[in-house]
């Protein structure tokens, strides 16, 4: 399964792991992503040109605590690769300060993914350009993805006056818009 | 003669704009009538379904996932029941009979959301009659999933294991009816589009986007075989027995809002046919899951007359089943493209994560680079042939 992979990429620089639907599963070092990333979609053998999908699955309280995953493919046609097969990348994501680099420069699908990685789990990703919260918000506090983030916040409830008048105020109130209309 | 000043003019469309198929909004910037930026914001819809799906049980989710997309509700909880019973190990003993029932429905289910697309876009671009006959067309489909679940948009059909219940009296002749019906009524539609001058000053040349990008925007499905990319997930990695129907995969090459109309068009043609060939090999009564009381509901007469199927119960009703642990990911092709479920189980009766690989939310993010330039006009045009379903962006 990993011959092609073995052949193609320097010796070292992925991990096969096995998964349990049977995807080819490689873990990458947060250091050699970028570069390994660009050598799967480039090279003519390998040629996966597609990224299906970016997400990030959190483990805590194990460290290291994420694992972000990126679903390739490669599609078998039209340049896009010479027979449709499908890679999953992993990378392992630490909890203290957890952050990936950008992927952005190789997908274009890449930017708003990266951005729902950290609106979700709160994950920097390093040399994204806008990097701002994407589904909940943008002064939402915390990263509802994360396993450790409540998922029923009680708050205390706001209480607010409603608004009276007194009898006299709502005669006063009426008479004042039958003069404004008379005038 | 004093200097012109000129300056642009920024918009804000949306998030309550018909035009924006739900809550999409879009802030452009446009000098005269031309388009020079625009900037996309999304999340009103955000109901964190996988958030949700984390505290329930594994047959809980199903409802949960045919309201993300919710007009390819049923290729949603395809794509679910197919990641979750390859970490059960049951897809060797699925039976025949419920995998080209899925067929049946998923191909249905295509027409079904092809029909809203083509309704709303055509009524956007300004044909209102067409959206007209194809809500009507699309009545009868939801006349069928009534008659299959009792539910017409989101009828939870689909079981971990297979299906619900049989299919009921009358739903061959209910099918067979539409699969009549409807060819004659699709060549209606192009009659009143394919060759009209308004329509093609509309569509033609507009939105385009090249080979490169799309891919490299992760759009597959229909937006990337209007580009000459005849990726299809049925195809190249089959499921459900794809493999052994006939149909073929339309690919236009120009990529623009034309070509995208041209492929859907050709792809409701193409579920006609796979409809026929799988509705011949459905017998009217037969199995509908895979007969294992661990996972599917015991049928009630075994529930009242035996005690071990009463334990099953139970068993299914209070605790669910667990699902060995691992990742998997089962991509279907739905309506809009590759639709897939990333699932992780860690061995309980709950899924650790659910992430769905959402079509919409990437054909979202190309939409300012294929709007820029263009007319605002064009916006409306572009926006309603990526077809994206705010449902499935934001989740």
């Amino acid at each position: 399964m990993f011959e092609l992979l073995e052949q193609n990429l320097p010796a070292g620089s992925f991990e096969p792991v096995h998964a349990a639907d049977g995807m080819p599963t490689v873990y990458l070092s947060r250091e050699g992503l970028v570069g390994t990333l660009q050598a799967l979609r480039d090279t003519p053998e390998l040629r996966y040109a597609f990224l299906a999908d970016i997400t990030c699955v959190d483990y805590y309280p194990r460290e290291p605590r994420y694992e972000v995953i990126y679903l390739l493919a490669s599609l078998g046609s039209d340049g896009f690769g010479e027979t449709p097969k499908r890679l999953r990348v992993k990378v392992r994501v630490p909890g203290v300060d957890p952050s990936v680099p950008t992927i952005t420069g190789l997908w274009k699908a890449a930017d708003w993914a990266e951005r729902e990685l950290w609106d979700m789990f709160g994950l920097r990703v390093d040399g994204h350009a806008d990097l701002r919260r994407i589904l909940m918000p943008d002064d939402w506090e915390g990263h509802p993805g994360r396993r450790d983030y409540p998922v029923q916040i009680k708050e205390p409830v706001k209480v607010y006056e409603p608004l009276q008048v007194t009898e006299d105020e709502f005669v006063a109130s009426i008479q004042a818009s039958r003069d404004r209309s008379k005038r | 003669m004093p200097e012109l000043r000129t300056e642009t003019m920024t918009v804000n469309m949306g998030p309550q704009h018909p035009s924006t198929h739900g809550v999409l909004r879009l802030v452009l910037e446009l000098s005269g009538e031309s388009v020079v930026a625009a900037n996309t914001t999304i999340g009103y819809l955000h109901t964190g379904i996988e958030k949700t799906a984390e505290q329930k049980k594994w047959q809980q989710i199903i409802p949960l996932v045919e309201r993300m997309d919710y007009l390819g509700a049923q290729s949603s909880s395809l794509a679910f029941c197919l990641a979750v019973e390859r970490l059960l190990g049951v897809e060797a003993t699925m039976p025949q009979r419920v995998q080209d029932i899925r067929v049946l429905i998923a191909e249905l289910q295509r027409i079904a959301s092809h029909l809203v697309w083509l309704g709303t876009h055509a009524l956007e671009i300004g044909a209102v009659s067409v959206m007209m006959y194809c809500f009507r067309e699309r009545e009868l489909l939801l006349n069928i999933n009534e008659m299959l679940a009792g539910f017409r948009m989101f009828p939870s059909y689909f079981r971990i294991g297979g299906l619900r219940e049989d299919i009921p009296v009358g739903f061959h002749d209910a099918v067979n009816a539409f699969l009549a019906r409807f060819p004659g009524k699709l060549e209606e539609y192009q009659g009143l589009l394919t060759k009209n001058q308004i329509w093609l000053k509309r569509t033609k040349g507009v939105g385009v986007l090249s080979k490169e990008d799309t891919i490299s925007y992760g759009l597959v499905g229909p937006l990337a075989r209007a580009v000459g990319v005849g990726y299809d997930v049925r195809r190249a990695f089959p499921y459900c027995g794809y493999d052994t129907y006939e149909f073929d995969v339309p690919v236009r090459t120009a990529g623009d809002v034309f070509d995208r109309y041209m492929v859907r068009i050709e792809e409701m043609r193409q579920s006609v046919r796979i409809c026929k060939q799988a509705l011949g090999r459905i017998t009217p009564r037969g199995v509908f899951d895979i007969q294992d009381y661990r996972i599917v509901p015991p049928p009630k007469d075994k529930v009242y007359t035996e005690m071990e199927g009463l334990i099953q119960h139970f068993l299914i009703y209070s605790q669910g089943f667990t699902v060995p642990a691992g990742e998997s990911y089962v991509p279907v092709e739905g309506p809009r493209g590759e639709h897939g479920f990333n699932i992780v189980s860690d061995g309980t009766n709950r899924p650790y994560r659910v992430k769905l690989r959402a079509p919409s939310f990437y054909a979202c993010q190309s939409v300012p680079q294929m709007i820029v330039g263009g007319m605002i006009a064009d916006v409306i045009a572009v926006i309603g042939s990526t077809d994206v379903v705010m449902g499935d962006v934001d989740r």
